[in-house]
């Protein structure tokens, strides 16, 4: 209570004033808080807790919280049974590959609609934010079709092609937002130095949304490092599987050994984690550009 | 705008305009324009309006895609419809788990960012303790909470033996299965909880203050001025939640496979069984059909129930 007092200057006014209502219901705001996140983090810590645990511990019954033994090979056994550097290997393959996609094809389609004129250009964007609505699954048979026809079953190619085409109506949405807080006055600059669009777009608009594009990643790396349903429908020889479908396969196979399972979930959700920690500002800023008022 | 620029007086800026040959810079622009928005308009017609036509197209035929297809007509959603209580159970599951994963997602996102909201202490340690859980692998995510939902090992039950309650079956059986994976989807929350915190942030403080001056409750002040100047957000996000609640599939697949005796059996994981599996790629693209007719439905109501009730306020930033 006293730290509280000394980090929070609300709470400690409301204390100086004798406030009783102020204090409790701070107090309370705390306890929800901590309450909440306590059992937020259950599932979390308990998957933490039995990483490390030896099998018998695992399965002990009462439950055993800090191990008598710290067993690492936990984290290393799997590596033997199945390619999982081969799983990381392909994951980071396809989402480099989705992510520069993305980056390079909905960067010029959103510039034309922030700062272009043209015929149509307002219909059309209706129609790309339309498309955002439309569900994965609508397309996911004649997509399938289309690329078992070209013979891409079981390549990344499925994976990857489709994001140089811009399909991500969300990317475009985010960005177009962005483009247009830029100030217009640098683009009649660009226009008296002599440039035309093009010029505007790579010698002005690019070099300042380089936040944009850092939000822009960090979504599609989450989204796509942690995607399941599509490689699960295109991949097909483990040797071409992912984190996610490699986990899976762990999972139908080696499900007794819960120690291990749950040292290979922290393995596969340390990539996403870490890069959270690292650019928080981003992750925030792409879902607030998302929910913010036209 | 960039005519209104001045310009000292110049010969040939000032003629009276000529006709040109060629576009000209209007023109010009048009057509650079259309050059760039290209990728988008071939991966619009290729992947999203071409693909619709035709999986509408294949959910006329039956077809294993190795033998040569057959025309069955309406075939498909006649027995989709009338013969298929798989289809039926599917939707039943997947409405059920909207019903229950939406409202509680948006409550719990709104509770916690109004928590967050009151300018409290190591906000950024609480904001990733709620957000955090949401950007690891679906698959991960199962597996930790399969481990938590374990009957006879796991930690939700030992903690409910030890305040008295005898926990259930919880994913082994019929009736927990799916209240299982509606709790699991609480590890969603972070991105809504997100949105929203931002919505109050952006909300003027002059509104409450008026208020209190009249003497409004706090509860007042709660249901009168935060909800309706959060109702863009609570539409946005309960709108993207029914739209992702009716396609959850990983959650499903990967816990129970859909059982157990398909208490869990989502529409689209029961997509994926009939096209995948069983190579009935006809019937899948029904099935995809009706998914997407029911998606558009639901958000179509939501947008048009909450029509009188949302707030479209410009709000200073």
């Amino acid at each position: 209570m006293n730290a509280l007092i000394r980090f929070d200057p609300i709470l400690a006014g409301a204390v100086r004033r004798r406030d009783i209502g102020a204090v409790l219901f701070r107090m309370l705001v705390y306890l929800l808080l901590a309450g909440g996140g306590v059992l937020f983090m259950l599932p979390a810590a308990w998957m933490l807790s039995t990483a490390f645990k030896p099998l018998a511990d695992a399965q002990a019954f009462p439950p055993v919280w800090i191990p008598k033994t710290i067993q690492l090979s936990n984290f290393t056994e799997p590596f033997k049974e199945l390619p999982f550097f081969r799983f990381y290997r392909n994951t980071v393959v396809i989402t480099g590959a989705g992510i520069a996609g993305v980056l390079l094809s909905c960067t010029p389609v959103a510039f034309a609609f922030a700062r272009l004129n043209f015929r149509g250009r307002d219909a059309l964007f209706v129609l790309v934010l339309a498309t955002m609505m439309i569900p994965d699954q609508a397309t996911l048979v004649p997509i399938y079709v289309l690329f078992a026809r070209l013979g891409w079953t079981n390549t990344f190619l499925p994976l990857t092609v489709p994001t140089y085409f811009a399909v991500d109506a969300f990317t475009i949405f985010l960005m177009r937002q962005f483009f247009m807080t830029i100030p217009r006055e640098l683009d009649d600059a660009c226009k008296i130095d002599g440039g035309g669009p093009i010029t505007l777009l790579t010698r002005v608009i690019i070099p300042l949304s380089l936040p944009v594009f850092g939000v822009v990643t960090i979504l599609q790396f989450v989204s796509r490092w942690n995607d399941f349903f599509w490689p699960l429908i295109f991949l097909n020889t483990m040797d071409n599987y992912t984190v996610s479908l490699g986990l899976r396969l762990f999972q139908t196979r080696y499900f007794v050994q819960t120690n291990i399972m749950m040292a290979m979930s922290l393995l596969a959700a340390l990539p996403t984690i870490t890069l959270f920690f690292l650019a928080q500002r981003y992750f925030i800023r792409g879902i607030v550009l998302t929910g913010v008022n036209r | 705008m960039a005519d209104t620029l001045e310009r000292p007086k110049r010969g040939v800026v000032d003629l009276p305009r000529v006709h040109r040959k060629g576009l000209g810079m209007r023109g010009r622009e048009e057509l650079i324009a259309y050059a760039l928005i290209t990728p988008w308009l071939l991966g619009f017609l290729i992947f999203t309006a071409g693909a619709l036509v035709f999986s509408l197209g294949i959910s006329f035929f039956s077809t294993d895609l190795l033998s040569p297809a057959k025309y069955v007509g309406l075939a498909n959603y006649q027995q989709l419809f009338f013969e298929d209580d798989l289809f039926w159970q599917a939707l039943k599951v997947t409405t059920l788990y909207t019903i229950g994963v939406v409202p509680l997602q948006v409550a719990l996102g709104l509770l916690v960012a109004l928590l967050l909201n009151q300018k409290i202490f190591g906000i950024g340690v609480w904001r990733t303790i709620f957000y955090l859980p949401s950007v690891v692998s679906g698959v991960a995510v199962a597996m930790i909470w399969i481990w938590f939902f374990q009957p006879d090992l796991g930690l939700f039950n030992y903690l409910l033996s030890k305040i008295g309650i005898a926990g259930p079956r919880w994913l082994f059986s019929e009736q927990w299965a799916l209240p299982s994976l509606i709790m699991m989807s609480t590890w969603n929350i972070g991105p809504g909880m997100i949105i929203f915190l931002a919505g109050l942030q952006g909300t003027p403080q002059d509104l409450y203050e008026a208020a209190q001056i009249d003497g409004a409750s706090a509860w007042d002040q709660f249901i009168r001025i935060t909800i309706p100047l959060l109702s863009p957000q609570i539409l946005f996000n309960s709108v993207m939640g029914i739209i992702g609640s009716y396609q959850v599939f990983t959650a499903s697949f990967v816990t129970t496979e859909g059982g157990p005796n398909n208490a869990t059996l989502t529409l689209v994981l029961y997509l994926y069984r009939q096209g995948f599996l069983t190579a009935r790629f006809g019937y899948a693209s029904a099935i995809a059909w009706v998914l997407f007719a029911i998606i558009m439905t639901f958000t179509m109501l939501t947008f048009r129930s909450t029509r009188n009730a949302v707030f479209y306020e410009g709000q200073a930033r």
